[in-house]
């Protein structure tokens, strides 16, 4: 047996302790530092200022009040990405059936036709939106001309153009896991239920569904975090009522100027997700184990 | 019998899905050959905005800093994860585990709080926000990046390979350069794709990371719009578009290629 060991793996491993492990240690020591008078942070005065401010706010006198604004901000960002992920789920299961009982040659190049938009520019696809979606733009154009609305469509700069956008960012995430697990479902399992007199609706609910959870867990996984931490969406396309996590973190680093708010937001949305993964983790081990 | 496998609806949602998909880049597309400064009213057919992007001094500087980043992010990150590859292959179970989860941060955590993290670290270090800065924050993420498709491809090698070379007395440096580059090249070199792809593309950690003088061309689009939505963005965004089309064109088509070249060398 000739063990050449992790020695290959250091320089990846320590690039990644030093820059992805190191810097996410400071994030979370910094959350705990007080305010700079004139923005950064005192690098030896701790409070936890920062988590307060998330849901209390100060008065003139120092009392605690509740403060809803930025748990509003939280919940807003909870709820477009549940609607993101189940719309996103909608689009995406059929169309991976489709493409899964398709000769594997079309299948192909179905799949790079998804792919392709996945790897384009984030930003420059949600710019598309906008030119879309603004008023007296094509679809505002199109829908005025039909007599469906009369006057602008006011889409754009709303949470519903955010929605649009996020959707648009990360239906390839959720389409392309579900594909790779209803390709590897045995055709033999499908046609046993179809000969055993199953149609096809059961077909799907008892065969195809069960057999695919595991890519369609793995597609809501892969919208549902990165739209929890969506900026680019949230920015070009949403008004200021459809503020994220991700647009209230960047803020404290610009405009306002709160670092040690920003690193607490960024930490609360960071354990948020690994507890939200650990979970899904321990379910698919209990599914498994039963 | 074919014809159960068909389930009704599907191909309707399927097509209405890639309408979705290609909708906004078939507008972008369009709209920026408008001769037009109304950006959304069609008056002709003009390539002046294309002209006016590729003479654009401040664009041109931001799509240099662009490439130097992805082509520095690249050769590192893919370097990286082709020798992690091999060190994982055959490390034990439990450093394998603890290993791959550090190699796979970067993707598990969200954009924005790598960029707050990367940016805390640069400032408490005291490195001065420059190109330097985007490219080892480019780094971290074109690791995992590189790293997932030569793994896939190693997990399709025979480990026999290696091992016959080494019982003919290849030294180790040699059964690298030899045995496992050459085989694992196809993965190396889709890993590398998507590494400069997803480097060339990346606007939130290096928004946060870039200093003044480091504006990459997200970056500069991103600024643009701020200050307005003019003919020169939708030129822009295009050529930009059209650029990752290109490439993931050309990444699929090497895939395709080295597919076919491995099945015959097994066949």
């Amino acid at each position: 047996m000739r063990r050449r060991g992790l020695a290959p793996a250091a320089p990846a491993a320590l690039f990644l302790l030093a820059f992805m492990v190191g810097p996410l240690l400071l994030m979370l020591y910094v959350s705990t530092l007080e305010r700079g008078a004139f923005g950064g942070v005192v690098w030896d005065a701790h409070s936890l200022a920062a988590y307060e401010k998330l849901v209390f706010e100060r008065d003139l006198v120092g009392r605690l009040a509740l403060n809803p604004d930025y748990l509003a901000i939280f919940a807003r960002s909870f709820q477009l990405a549940a609607i993101t992920t189940t719309v996103t789920l909608a689009i995406g299961i059929p169309t991976a059936l489709y493409m899964t009982m398709l000769p594997p040659r079309r299948a192909a190049q179905l799949l790079f036709l998804i792919t392709v938009p996945f790897w384009t520019n984030l930003l420059v696809r949600n710019f598309a939106w906008i030119l879309l979606l603004r008023n007296g733009g094509p679809i505002d154009g199109m829908l005025n001309r039909l007599g469906l609305v009369s006057g602008p469509i006011d889409i754009l700069y709303t949470p519903f153009a955010t929605g649009i956008g996020l959707v648009y960012s990360f239906l390839p995430y959720m389409i392309l896991p579900i594909f790779v697990a209803m390709e590897r479902i045995d055709r033999r399992l499908i046609e046993a239920a179809f000969d055993l007199g199953a149609n096809r609706l059961r077909v799907l609910t008892r065969v195809v569904m069960p057999l695919a959870m595991p890519g369609i867990v793995a597609g809501g996984v892969l919208v549902f975090v990165p739209c929890l931490g969506a900026y680019v969406s949230p920015e070009l396309l949403g008004g200021a009522k459809s503020m994220m996590i991700g647009n209230l973190i960047q803020a404290q680093f610009g405009a306002s100027r709160n670092w040690p708010f920003g690193a607490a937001l960024a930490m609360v949305l960071l354990v948020i997700l690994l507890m939200g993964l650990g979970l899904l983790a321990l379910a698919g081990r209990r599914r498994k184990s039963a | 019998m074919k014809s159960l496998f068909r389930f009704p609806g599907t191909a309707t949602v399927a097509a209405l899905g890639l309408a979705f998909l290609y909708l906004p880049i078939l507008a972008l597309l369009i709209l920026s050959f408008n001769e037009n400064d109304l950006i959304t009213i069609w008056t002709g057919f003009s390539a002046r905005w294309y002209r006016a992007v590729f003479t654009n001094a401040d664009m041109l500087q931001a799509a240099r800093n662009s490439l130097i980043v992805a082509a520095c992010a690249t050769l590192f990150g893919t370097a990286a994860a082709t020798a992690a590859t091999l060190g994982v292959a055959r490390a034990r179970a439990a450093w394998k585990a603890a290993v791959e989860g550090l190699l796979g941060l970067p993707i598990l955590v969200p954009e924005i709080v790598t960029a707050v993290a990367l940016l805390l670290l640069f400032v408490f270090v005291g490195f001065e926000l420059g190109l330097l800065t985007v490219v080892i924050a480019h780094t971290v993420f074109c690791i995992p990046f590189a790293y997932y498709p030569i793994r896939a491809r190693l997990a399709g090698l025979d480990p026999a390979l290696s091992e016959a070379a080494a019982d003919l007395y290849a030294d180790p440096a040699r059964r690298f350069l030899r045995i496992e580059l050459p085989l694992l090249s196809p993965g190396i070199a889709a890993g590398a794709m998507l590494a400069f792809i997803s480097s060339l593309g990346d606007f939130v950690i290096t928004y946060f990371v870039a200093g003044p003088g480091a504006t990459t061309l997200p970056v500069y689009i991103f600024g643009m719009i701020r200050i307005g939505i003019t003919p020169e963005v939708n030129a822009l965004s295009a050529v930009m578009l059209l650029a990752s089309i290109l490439l993931i064109t050309i990444a699929f088509l090497l895939g395709r290629h080295s597919d076919k070249q491995s099945d015959k060398g097994n066949g």
